[in-house]
């Protein structure tokens, strides 16, 4: 905007009804940038709440004491420690005793120093978070600290466990394991089918009232609320066809159809974007229609086509509702090894874990959060990437 | 021909660049008052963003720097206290392809009077509406349809409808950017007659492919070539005795 | 020798199995929109059966899981209500002003940074957003109200009603944006040109042109703030409550039918299959208002004659 404030009789521009009206302009440009720094610094703040919340998640409290490992401690793991650190440790911790000496014979008879898994509620104290620790055990760990006996190691048990009532005990693997599981059943369900469709409605065709129904179908599909799905699954995989609750297959199958419009979409968009003199080209040579298609139509669109695989997949990798209604939300402590099996997924044990009152979890929820949305973005950069990357300018 | 020597529009050295491209060079040009004023040469000689530069609509293009004088009523439009809405205000502007809005004929024409307080809602702006759009030769052809949407209208009848939306605000200059080059030869005729009838009032100046069209109409005739203001005469001194040997080449149809 | 060899009895069957592949797979979709209705439909009409139509229309008691269970959804209606309006109040300027933004004052350069960033916040989750209502918006509000001296409650319509609100912002702005920008430049030129304002040129003439694209963006995103389960489920209450104080907890469609569908009760009980008949009613809002917006965006494709929408 120009400098207007000039009001000399000599400036034969001089219009001061237009300072109102360039105020108006300004109010209205200022009104749309504010909306935009509204988005922006939500994202920023949102995710730095969770990366505020979700980054102690990746370390967990262990304290430095003595273990002794002999045939008693095996069958009554409490005694396996001084009785002055029970209340401060995990019992999860103390409980799989018997596997690590099975896994290490020659500890059996030996009293060895090790850094041993706090509780979630001390843990949640050394954080600096609310906690519930009685003032003698508090006193305890205080002195412990300052020896130098209390550490925050990298937690590893997230990554490597699966869900579990006790919060320092509970992991993410199962549930990315169900999702992959899962996603799997999706993508091979809904992409040969969205692929198909996408190249029957864009290269074979007719323009008649069947392809519009389909047309206006798929139009409905996309709009759907998500949990319609979820009661789809339970009436017709569950309830009719007898396919096991909870299971990835189910879960699987019903992503798969909230996933079809958004394959079959971006597969025409792609299909379309193929100029004509390809295909000619191809029919001059004396090739059949499926012929062109299989060998030069579909070539050139498949990058296209894998870029809205790719952004439906992440789309169903963060759905949730469906699978809340056909049971994925079940307590699955060990990853599921088939598709047939109880399961859960990555968004769904961060429901679970949301809806839990240990404050341990609420920091577990906003790690599985950063994980989550990481792979989102990644896949979703993927995908930008591979528009960018092979976009042909016909 | 009148030989009005009042000058509405004073360029003085003018030029502009498009980034690194130096895209006009030094312009110097006098434009009269109520004369019609042709800007003619081959295409990218810079006639069109030369004809932007008299209402700065090429403040719009973030790439641009413009250099030099157009002086208008003793004031270079772009001084620094020179609000670029003002000046858009008294200087109209009709481009190659007609643009109604999507608008009813009425609202096309009322619509940047009323914006500018030139008028009020009610029998003024009917008034005004009327006046403009028979200033432009459109009102017996849709007196009786003003609210049926303006993009309705043939390519020759929307392009008089943008000349009445110009006119409607009654600027002192009207910038033509080859407004018919996108019309068929009827329509074109009508706006050349318009335009014949519309110099007593206004400055116009016309950017256009079309020579013929330059010696019809257009009472000063300027030849431009890459950037440069080759020639400026009188319409008849070019098309018959040019000064400069590029100018005779291109009257000729040796390029272009 | 014959100059054109006959048609290859062979090839021709192969491309006849090929193409009923593809028409097949095309069936697919057709069979789940109707799947979906039918397997919602089914369960509803045996709800009816057993429950008035018109006291879950006009009942306006909600008490499932009793002996005299009553089935009155108008305070899940009105909830639901309640949460889309305070969501379409929080998406509609800030999505709208985001797309104004975007198509007409940015520069590329700035578009081309802040676009993927809309992006982002389009691909979140919604679990994640719930997550975010529960644990950090509604106690914000409780606190603010609180210092104020209003009681709010923690499940409070507001709280989930702001995010569902910022989860829709991309879906507005995305749509609305494409749209803008398909308004044809001549027309700004043309505004410019006759002395108007930049801002009074996208209000009076950009903006009405795109009206009809922009009217079919808010739609969709009020069908998707209708649909919208997990903000709901996680931050805002279970309790059908007729109320027009947006601090109190209110419950939603959704809500209802995630709770009736989680719990363990017999499959054919109307506990149950009321969240059938409230995802019928779901089913064909979201259906009216999804086709009211493609008969929408049709018209201003016809108009601009874009295909790229």
């Amino acid at each position: 905007m120009s400098n207007y404030s000039g009001s000399q009789a000599s400036n034969p521009f001089y219009d001061p009804s237009l300072n109102k009206r360039h105020f108006k302009a300004k109010a209205f440009k200022s009104f749309s940038i504010a909306a935009i720094i509204f988005s922006i610094s939500f994202l920023i703040f949102f995710l730095g709440d969770m990366v505020y919340k979700g980054l102690p998640a990746f370390q967990q409290s262990y304290i430095q004491i003595e273990v002794t490992y002999t045939e008693k401690t095996i069958a009554f793991t409490r005694k396996a420690i001084d009785r002055k650190y029970r209340k401060v440790v995990s019992r999860a911790w103390l409980r799989d005793i018997p596997k690590r000496v099975k896994a290490n014979p020659e500890l059996l008879g030996t009293t060895q120093m090790t850094w041993v898994l706090l509780n979630h509620q001390v843990d949640q104290y050394l954080k600096g978070h609310y906690y519930k620790v009685k003032a003698k055990d508090l006193k305890l760990i205080q002195a412990m600290q300052e020896q130098g006996k209390i550490e925050l190691h990298f937690n590893k048990i997230f990554f490597t466990h699966g869900d579990s009532k006790i919060p320092e005990n509970s992991g993410f693997k199962s549930a990315v394991v169900g999702s992959i599981l899962t996603l799997l059943v999706t993508m091979v369900v809904a992409f040969p089918l969205g692929v198909m469709t996408a190249v029957y409605l864009e290269e074979f065709a007719e323009d008649n009232r069947w392809t519009q129904l389909v047309e206006v179908n798929i139009n409905n599909l996309a709009a759907i609320p998500s949990i319609l799905f979820g009661l789809l699954g339970l009436a017709v995989f569950i309830a009719l066809f007898g396919m096991p609750r909870s299971s990835p297959l189910v879960g699987g199958l019903t992503l798969a159809l909230m996933t079809l419009p958004i394959i079959i979409v971006s597969a025409r968009a792609a299909l379309r974007s193929v100029p004509d003199s390809i295909r000619q080209a191809g029919y001059g040579l004396g090739l059949t229609k499926v012929q062109v298609v299989q060998d030069h139509v579909l070539p050139l669109a498949f990058p296209g086509i894998m870029t809205g695989s790719i952004i439906g997949l992440s789309q169903a990798m963060g759905e949730t509702a469906p699978l809340i209604i056909i049971g994925m939300i079940a307590f699955i402590p060990d990853a599921p090894s088939s598709i047939f099996e109880s399961a859960t997924v990555m968004p769904a044990q961060l429901f679970t874990w949301a809806g839990m009152p240990e404050r341990a979890y609420v920091e577990r929820t906003a790690a599985g959060i950063m994980l989550l949305i990481s792979v989102l973005i990644s896949l979703n950069t993927l995908a930008i990437y591979l528009r960018k990357r092979f976009e042909v300018k016909w | 021909m009148s030989q009005k020597n009042s000058t509405k529009i004073s360029v003085q050295n003018l030029n502009l660049h498009y980034g690194d491209n130096h895209a006009l060079h030094g312009i110097d040009m006098d434009i009269h008052t109520n004369q019609i004023t042709a800007l003619i040469g081959p295409s990218g000689c810079g006639k069109s963003t030369f004809l932007r530069c008299l209402n700065r609509m090429n403040d719009l293009i973030k790439s641009v720097r413009i250099e030099g004088k157009v002086i208008i009523d003793n004031k270079n439009i772009y001084d620094k206290d020179v609000d670029e809405v003002a000046v858009r205000k008294r200087i109209g502007m009709v481009f190659q392809q007609p643009n109604p809005f999507p608008k009813s004929i009425y609202e096309n024409v009322a619509y940047a009077p009323l914006k500018h307080g030139i008028t009020q809602k009610g029998s003024t702006c009917d008034e005004l509406v009327e006046k403009s759009l028979i200033q432009a030769g459109l009102w017996n052809e849709v007196k009786d349809k003003l609210s049926t949407p303006g993009t309705s209208l043939s390519g020759g009848q929307q392009q008089r409808l943008c000349i009445a939306r110009t006119i409607a605000i009654s600027p002192d200059v009207i910038l033509m950017d080859e407004p018919t080059s996108a019309l068929d030869p009827i329509s074109t005729e009508k706006i050349e007659a318009l335009m014949l009838e519309l110099k007593q009032q206004y400055s116009i100046i016309i950017v256009t492919h079309n020579m013929q069209q330059a010696g019809r109409v257009a009472d000063m005739t300027a030849f431009f070539h890459l950037g440069d203001l080759i020639e400026y005469a009188e319409t008849e001194t070019i098309f018959i005795n040019p000064a400069k040997q590029k100018t005779e080449d291109y009257i000729t149809g040796r390029y272009g | 020798m014959k100059p054109f060899a006959l048609k290859n009895r062979h090839h021709g069957l192969k491309e006849q199995i090929i193409h009923f592949c593809l028409i097949s797979a095309a069936t697919v979709s057709i069979l789940t929109t109707f799947g979906v209705l039918f397997s919602i439909l089914f369960e509803a009409i045996e709800f009816f059966q057993m429950r008035s139509f018109w006291y879950f229309i006009t009942g306006t008691e909600w008490s499932p899981g009793v002996d005299d269970s009553k089935f009155g959804a108008v305070p899940i209606f009105a909830g639901t209500f309640m949460i889309t309006l305070i969501a379409m109040a929080v998406a509609v300027p800030i999505g709208l002003g985001s797309a104004i933004f975007l198509s007409e004052y940015a520069s590329d350069f700035l578009r081309d940074k802040l676009k993927p960033l809309l992006e982002i916040l389009a691909g979140i989750p919604t679990v994640v957003y719930g997550f975010f209502a529960a644990i950090t918006v509604a106690p914000a509000i409780v606190n603010f109200f609180d210092s104020l001296g209003i009681h709010a409650s923690f499940n409070s319509a507001l709280a989930s009603g702001i995010v569902m609100g910022i989860m829709i912002i991309p879906v507005i702005s995305s749509l609305s944006d494409d749209v803008i920008r398909a308004v044809p430049d001549s027309q700004r030129k043309a505004s410019l040109a006759l002395g108007m304002t930049q801002g009074e040129t996208i209000s009076s003439i950009v903006l009405p042109s795109a009206l009809p694209g922009i009217i079919s963006a808010i739609i969709l995103g009020l069908s998707k703030a209708l649909g919208e389960t997990m903000i709901v489920v996680m931050a805002a209450g279970l309790r059908p409550n007729l109320s027009w104080n947006p601090l109190e907890d209110m419950t939603t469609v959704t809500v209802r039918i995630v709770d009736a569908l989680v719990g363990d009760n017999e499959f054919n009980s109307p506990d149950t299959l009321s969240a059938f008949a409230l995802g019928l009613v779901l089913f064909v809002v979201t259906l009216i208002l999804n086709i009211i917006s493609i008969s929408l965006i049709r018209k201003f494709k016809e108009k601009y004659k874009v295909n790229t929408l």
